[in-house]
């Protein structure tokens, strides 16, 4: 509608109906490839963001002693680095993922709710600069770690009710996102394209969806209740007017848990698209990768309380998130499983993308068996708040959702630009990433059990060594990823050739059968059932 | 600060050294360490064990898991001329394997853990009982009953060499953030029962090497228990492990266990001198300490170790 009347207006032919202007084409977008490269972009730049955060606080921990951080800034920028890089790079980079890719996987001609979906987008950037506007206000950033824990966020200064609206916004923004991905999923559909034919990152998306719809209030709640409790004399959290500051955790936790398999779910989605493409060989076990992403996101809900087992829960709750917890081994093993069975009897190459896949199978698999040591109580005293659960969490997180992102750019990238990009350049950043992100966080488990807590701007000598190595580590993890950045810059600029429409040779999946780069409206027809059958993953015919 | 640079010959020696020490001393800690503490009582013990039995059941699922993933990476290599199966979709008798083993091997590990768990939280028949409570930024202990407490804050040294740039070299500073002026000072083999607490933000008290780490929360009183080892006499050190703003890192907890004699002789002392200094103002439960002796309450309670 609007981009016909443009383009009749403009003598140039451009067969793709593309806004011409920075205004129109970028601003008032409601095209879902526009709009996935907009969350992409933003998710990059705040990847840089939280990582410059990062490489401060290494540089601060690089031996003890106060060097140039005041404790009150480092416990800032611990604060920050969490709070930027989970709402500011990983979420986003999976929505960006989701809008460029999930219509293109189900023959879709855009997302269902487009005026939405740039408002979602949109409401990020005023989000994050309400947040980090905070290093500049009276008291500073907000200092307490990203858990808000009261009481000790209540003694944030200015930042408080600004860091309270900031999340507030964001989390608007997923559960519009959440919204538009699940009514495109169920509505937009091509025919043919049944629920159980549809590509596992859509799958996996679809029910990361349902959490995000289901927790980010709850956050929202919380935070709610943080700021009554600080301006209008509530007690919600306040022992002394009989609130309960435990019961904060509680509802934090029953956001938090969900929230982090909402940051690895579409993780696993890219995964399982990645492994069967360059393993040449459909994926192992569909249905059960399906019943098992939902049974991840079903747990996620009853494990909360295993993030606070000392504060001093009765013992039956003790035992009960510890069994819940151990239980959520079952389905990500069987994951874990598929995916290696998928490469058993394939014919294996080795691209980028899938080295980004293989090293998300070796260390999220590190991650998860941390995870379970965790899930048990009684050595969890032992583990709890200190530099073993950073390790846990950045195995999880960077090597798990981040490594996956990573992952995803390389493998579509040719897609969405119609360049191939430099695969020598690409495997410098895979190698310098994997190496030193190792050397950045492995030590750390080291770190942990001899007794470093986390959250702390310095340490005692008998960690400086591991510190040191693993500082040594970030720095040169954290340079590395400006090769991404070039990457990526090379090959929207021309790349060193033009990619094909299957661009891999094992590619399977409706966004294969687009044209490179895929038009900036596809689908418009819907595909036909061969297409749909030659292209979706054949496990059905088969199964 | 300036003049330091580090890693440097005689400090990777140091390092060496002290990691040799360690082997015999109870206090300290060796640089380089990789692995947690088995601590200083049965319970401890018992958590290590845990921790351990976790730790090679990993490594075990690892080499097995691992060593599928490497062996189809090297032998299904397109360049090596494989050629993919794809009609290898899925097996009903693997995936019922891969599902049950996990649940067995999830069980041998919930068995152990359940009933170390229960253990943990049975405080029953403790013979001596000490409120610990958090502070901005120290820790205070009250020995039930005798009325005899502690204020415990960062020692003056390494109070001095974590200031900003304070151009005092921390390597210098023994036992740097961890040592306090006031220690805990408690007895060896006796059951010993902490009620936990917070005064204005949630702190966590952890000591590694009794294998305890509870949160000490305004408003609640969490309770924790050990017992340790006749023989091991000696500090031990360990830190608030919960975010508590700006000198979280700061505020080290030592205790210096004592046979359970001289532990009641160090309380009848501080009993005494406590009396000599007089009753402080009332609510000042906790005044600041001067010198090296434990600073006095109002409490009237005797001193003697109670019997439970």
């Amino acid at each position: 509608m609007a981009q016909t009347e443009h383009a009749a207006a403009h003598d140039d032919h451009d067969h793709e109906h593309k806004p011409h202007g920075f205004w129109k084409r970028w601003v008032t977008t409601t095209n879902h490839k526009d709009i996935g490269t907009l969350y992409l972009v933003f998710s990059c730049i705040m990847f840089f963001v939280g990582g410059a955060m990062a490489m401060l606080i290494r540089a601060e921990l690089f031996k003890p002693g106060m060097q140039f951080l005041d404790p009150a800034m480092f416990n800032s920028l611990t604060t920050m680095h969490a709070l930027v890089m989970i709402f500011g790079a990983v979420m986003p980079a999976f929505v960006g993922l989701a809008n460029w890719m999930v219509p293109m996987q189900l023959g879709a001609p855009d997302m269902a709710l487009p005026r939405m979906n740039n408002f979602s987008f949109w409401i990020l950037p005023f989000a994050f600069t309400l947040l980090l506007s905070t290093f500049l206000v009276r008291g500073g950033a907000p200092a307490g770690g990203w858990t808000l824990y009261p009481p000790l966020v209540l003694q944030t200064g200015d930042a408080l009710p600004m860091a309270i609206f900031a999340v507030h916004l964001m989390g608007a923004s997923s559960i519009m996102g959440a919204i538009n991905v699940i009514v495109t999923i169920m509505n937009m559909r091509a025919p043919g394209m049944t629920l159980l034919r549809m590509p596992l990152f859509v799958w996996s998306w679809l029910i990361t969806a349902y959490l995000l719809i289901a927790v980010m209030p709850v956050l929202a709640g919380a935070v709610t209740m943080l700021l009554t409790d600080h301006f209008f004399g509530t007690s919600f959290f306040n022992a002394a007017g009989g609130g309960d500051p435990v019961m904060f955790q509680h509802i934090f936790w029953f956001f938090g848990h969900p929230e982090v398999y909402i940051m690895i779910l579409p993780a696993f989605g890219i995964i399982s698209e990645i492994i069967p493409t360059f393993s040449r060989k459909p994926l192992f076990g569909y249905d059960a990768m399906v019943y098992a992403t939902a049974s991840i996101a079903f747990l996620s809900f009853i494990v909360w309380a295993h993030h606070m087992f000392t504060v001093g829960m009765p013992l039956a709750s003790e035992l009960f998130f510890m069994l819940s917890t151990m239980l959520i081994a079952i389905p990500t093993g069987v994951k874990v499983f598929n995916w290696s069975a998928t490469m058993w009897k394939g014919s294996i190459s080795y691209e980028p993308p899938m080295l980004w896949a293989i090293s998300f199978l070796f260390l999220f698999s590190i991650g998860g068996f941390s995870g379970l040591m965790l899930a048990i109580a009684p050595a969890d005293f032992q583990y709890q708040d200190t530099y073993f659960v950073v390790a846990h969490f950045h195995y999880v997180l960077v090597t798990g959702a981040i490594f996956a992102i990573m992952g995803a750019v390389y493998y579509w990238l040719p897609k969405w630009t119609g360049n191939m990009y430099n695969m020598t350049l690409a495997k410098w950043h895979f190698w310098l990433s994997n190496i030193f992100v190792n050397v950045l966080f492995f030590p750390q488990h080291f770190l942990g059990l001899a007794g470093m807590p986390r959250r702390i701007p310095d340490y005692s000598t008998q960690f400086a060594d591991w510190n040191m190595v693993s500082s040594i580590g970030g720095f040169v993890f954290g340079a590395s990823q400006i090769l991404f950045v070039i990457v990526i810059w090379q090959c929207a600029h021309g790349g060193v050739s033009k990619a094909t429409s299957r661009v891999w040779e094992g590619s399977l999946g409706l966004e294969w059968q687009l044209p490179s780069p895929a038009p900036y409206h596809s689908w418009v027809e819907a595909p036909s059932m061969a297409v749909i059958e030659a292209g979706a993953a054949s496990h059905e015919t088969h199964g | 600060m300036t003049r330091t640079t580090y890693p440097n010959t005689r400090l990777c020696v140091a390092s060496i050294v002290a990691g040799v020490m360690a082997l015999a001393s109870p206090g300290a800690q060796a640089a380089w360490t990789l692995n947690m503490t088995p601590g200083i009582s049965a319970l401890s013990r018992q958590i290590y064990g845990l921790h351990m039995l976790m730790f090679w059941w990993c490594v075990g699922i690892a080499i097995v898991v691992f060593g599928f993933m490497i062996y189809s990476m090297v032998r299904f290599r397109k360049s090596a001329g494989a050629v993919a199966d794809t009609k290898l979709l899925h097996s009903t008798r693997v995936e019922v394997i891969w599902t049950v083993v996990p649940v067995l091997i999830l069980i041998s590990m919930a068995v152990p853990a359940a009933r170390t768990l229960v253990e943990t939280e049975n405080s029953v028949g403790s013979q001596l009982t000490i409120r610990v409570t958090g502070y901005q930024w120290k820790w205070g202990y009250e020995y039930v009953g005798s009325g005899v407490t502690v204020l415990s804050t960062l020692d003056h040294d390494s109070d001095r060499a974590r200031e900003l740039q304070s151009g005092i070299d921390p390597f210098t500073v023994q036992n740097y953030l961890l040592s306090v002026d006031h220690p805990l000072v408690v007895p060896a083999g006796v059951k010993v029962r902490l009620l936990i607490t917070g005064q204005d933000v949630i702190h966590s008290w952890w000591m590694p090497a009794l294998a305890i780490k509870k949160d000490a929360i305004p408003g609640f009183i969490n309770e924790a228990w050990f017992e340790i080892d006749a023989d091991k006499t000696g500090l031990y050190r360990g830190q608030c492990a919960e975010l508590c703003g700006r000198d979280h890192g700061f505020m080290p907890i030592v205790i210096d266990v004592r046979s359970k004699s001289d532990f009641e002789q160090w309380l009848r002392e501080a009993k005494q001198a406590m009396a000599q200094e007089g009753a402080p103002a009332p609510g000042q439960t906790l005044p600041a300490p001067n010198g090296t002796a434990p600073a006095p309450t109002a409490s009237n309670a005797p001193a003697d170790l109670p019997a439970a």
